[in-house]
């Protein structure tokens, strides 16, 4: 096997306009929360770098749980508890209100302070500090805490977004992208640039790297590559198909489809030492593994009984069990932290939906309605499934809460989205 | 080789001719004769090893032509890797033509848009493998054939509906 260790300068080009995302709220819940984020009071000098009370502000309101108030509707912009008047809040019908203050042109400190205006009390207060450069990141973990404190689930704000974007070029080749973002799609990076296809991206558990399927070869190949030192390797270069890279929960296994012994089969790769163990064995398509959080199964895709369903491998036994009977077409499972909610593309009527299934209850629920809908992504809070989708010929990512009850989309400026793959926590 | 033997079969002939001249006289002549005798021999076969060389170059062009008459892709139904009648009589005239030369070939198999990703990468490895097996049933050595997929990430019909499906569901021999 070749293994070539590329140390790739990452070069860390932000995109302008070109891949960014952009969020337009589709559909939110009945009776979302009304919060006033006030402006955050900016203690340095100069200009504010940021305006962390906006990006607070977007983020609840992506979640779809939460009104915020328009700026232009408040009667006093307190950003001290003493400058809270809540007559003035009651007077717009806001439930809570969020003030705060910031400082620190190099070295960043958040203090933030929410209050609930009905039962007239502050009810959290925190801090968050960081570097300055760091300034969204830092409104995104006040947002996860905000979050966590109205609707009892940790927020995943402070998270990344990886996905491939693609350029077409009517006269030659296309231009392949992956691209890092912000899970608001703010702060884009071009992670790879290549004329061939780019797919499969994947996270490893702690956020610090992540694999990829890459063409660059002409063939398809896997690819680790560090975010952090740019340092990138490939880890394959077998006959044909490489794909569907999956690290384990502990980071030291990563799984992965080779079909160089004939069909396509799932393979298991210690990273340590690069050793592969197959660990299924059939005539079919076996493909698109993805662990459990526990590490100790896998689910993946086999059309071993005729058509594509998902079974589960569970690695102490050997044995396989099919776990989706509902419908013709079940793909590509992404299991949720609580091990229970399994996101897959789900075939009805001709159409490919994005579905969840309940290992505990056997439930699939359809979660959306427009068509041709793949690559769930489910975000580490088990909130929201990000996913691609097509909007008109273009194609584009949308997101929908759990229940079904939240919905956005997040279509570029300009050529088409897919892949999407949600971080895990990033340690910090 | 057909005009080798041609040239051979002349070459003989030429050889016999001098000898039997050279036994049967001894005079300038005759010698002289067989000289003459010699060189239209050798005529002969030099006509005869072109006549079959351009005989070999029209059959190779019949080949081609028929290779580029049938193009160099093919399609296939929706979920499905079998060759169809159409395919197959496509695949045969590259057949034929890859049986007189060494080249290689790669066959890059695709698929349309509808189902996930990686599924869709092992259904384009299947067509190109089907293509595969079926120029290796017929007389072509496996090692002169590379097989990959780009499942559905190479549409040639970017539209959706039945009419741009079918035209990326296809395996492409370059």
């Amino acid at each position: 096997m070749t293994r070539i260790i590329l140390s790739l300068v990452l070069t860390l080009v932000t995109l302008g306009a070109r891949a960014e995302l952009v969020i337009e709220i589709t559909q939110g819940v009945d009776n979302p929360t009304a919060i006033a984020v006030s402006p955050f009071a900016w203690q340095g000098g100069g200009t504010a770098p940021e305006d962390i009370a906006q990006v607070v502000q977007g983020d609840l309101a992506r979640s779809g749980q939460f009104a915020p108030v328009d700026r232009r509707d408040m009667l006093g912009r307190p950003s001290t508890e003493k400058e809270v008047f809540y007559r003035d809040w009651r007077a717009i019908s806001a439930e809570y209100l969020l003030i705060g203050r910031v400082s620190g042109t190099e070295q960043m400190r958040i203090e933030y302070e929410l209050f609930d205006v009905n039962r007239q009390a502050k009810v959290f207060d925190g801090t968050e500090t960081g570097p300055a450069s760091e300034a969204r990141m830092l409104a995104h973990r006040v947002s996860d805490k905000i979050y966590e404190k109205l609707t009892g689930i940790p927020g995943a704000f402070a998270t990344r977004l990886l996905y491939v974007s693609v350029t077409r070029n009517p006269t030659g080749k296309d231009y392949y992208r992956l691209t890092l973002a912000d899970s608001d799609g703010a702060r884009p990076i071009v992670l790879l640039e290549s004329r061939e296809p780019i797919l499969a991206p994947s996270w490893s558990p702690d956020g610090s790297e992540i694999a990829y399927v890459s063409f660059e070869t002409t063939r398809p190949a896997i690819f680790r590559q560090n975010l952090a030192t740019g340092q990138r390797e490939q880890l394959t270069n077998f006959k044909g198909l490489n794909s569907s890279p999956a690290w384990s929960p502990d980071g030291k296994t990563m799984a992965m489809v080779l079909s160089k012994d004939g069909s396509p089969d799932l393979y298991l790769m210690d990273l340590a030492s690069k050793r592969l163990t197959r660990i299924t064995r059939h005539y079919a398509i076996d493909t698109e593994p993805t662990w459990m959080p526990d590490g100790k199964s896998l689910l993946f895709t086999s059309d071993r009984g005729g058509r594509p369903q998902i079974y589960r491998y569970d690695l102490r036994s050997g044995t396989t069990e099919r776990v989706t009977y509902e419908g013709a077409y079940n793909a590509r499972a992404r299991v949720a932290q609580d091990g229970r909610n399994v996101v897959v593309v789900h075939q009805s009527n001709g159409r490919f939906h994005i579905a969840i299934y309940d290992l505990v209850t056997n439930r699939m629920q359809v979660l959306t309605s427009t068509e041709l809908d793949e690559s769930p992504s489910i975000a580490p809070n088990g909130s929201m499934v990000l996913y691609a989708t097509k909007s008109g010929d273009r194609g584009i990512l949308a997101a929908v809460s759990v229940d079904g009850g939240v919905k956005f989309r997040l279509p570029a400026r300009e050529g088409d989205v897919r892949e999407p793959a949600w971080s895990p926590y990033m340690s910090r | 080789m057909k005009h080798i033997n041609v040239a051979g079969k002349a070459l003989t002939l030429l050889f016999t001719a001098a000898f039997l001249v050279a036994c049967s006289s001894s005079d300038t002549k005759e010698a002289d004769d067989a000289a003459a005798a010699a060189a239209a021999a050798a005529a002969a076969a030099e006509e005869a090893d072109r006549a079959a060389r351009a005989e070999a170059e029209r059959q190779a062009r019949v080949l081609q032509d028929a290779v580029d008459a049938v193009g160099n892709v093919f399609y296939f139904e929706f979920d499905s890797s079998n060759l169809t009648a159409d395919a197959q009589r496509m695949v045969d005239a590259h057949i034929a033509l890859l049986s007189t030369n060494d080249k290689t070939v790669r066959l890059e198999g695709h698929t349309d848009e509808r189902g996930t990703r990686e599924y869709n990468m092992a259904l384009g490895e299947r067509r190109a493998n089907s293509v595969r097996d079926y120029m290796v049933a017929n007389g072509i050595a496996s090692y002169r054939i590379e097989t990959v997929s780009y499942g559905e990430e190479q549409p040639v019909a970017y539209g959706s509906g039945e009419s741009n499906w079918s035209q990326n569901r296809r395996v492409e021999l370059k």
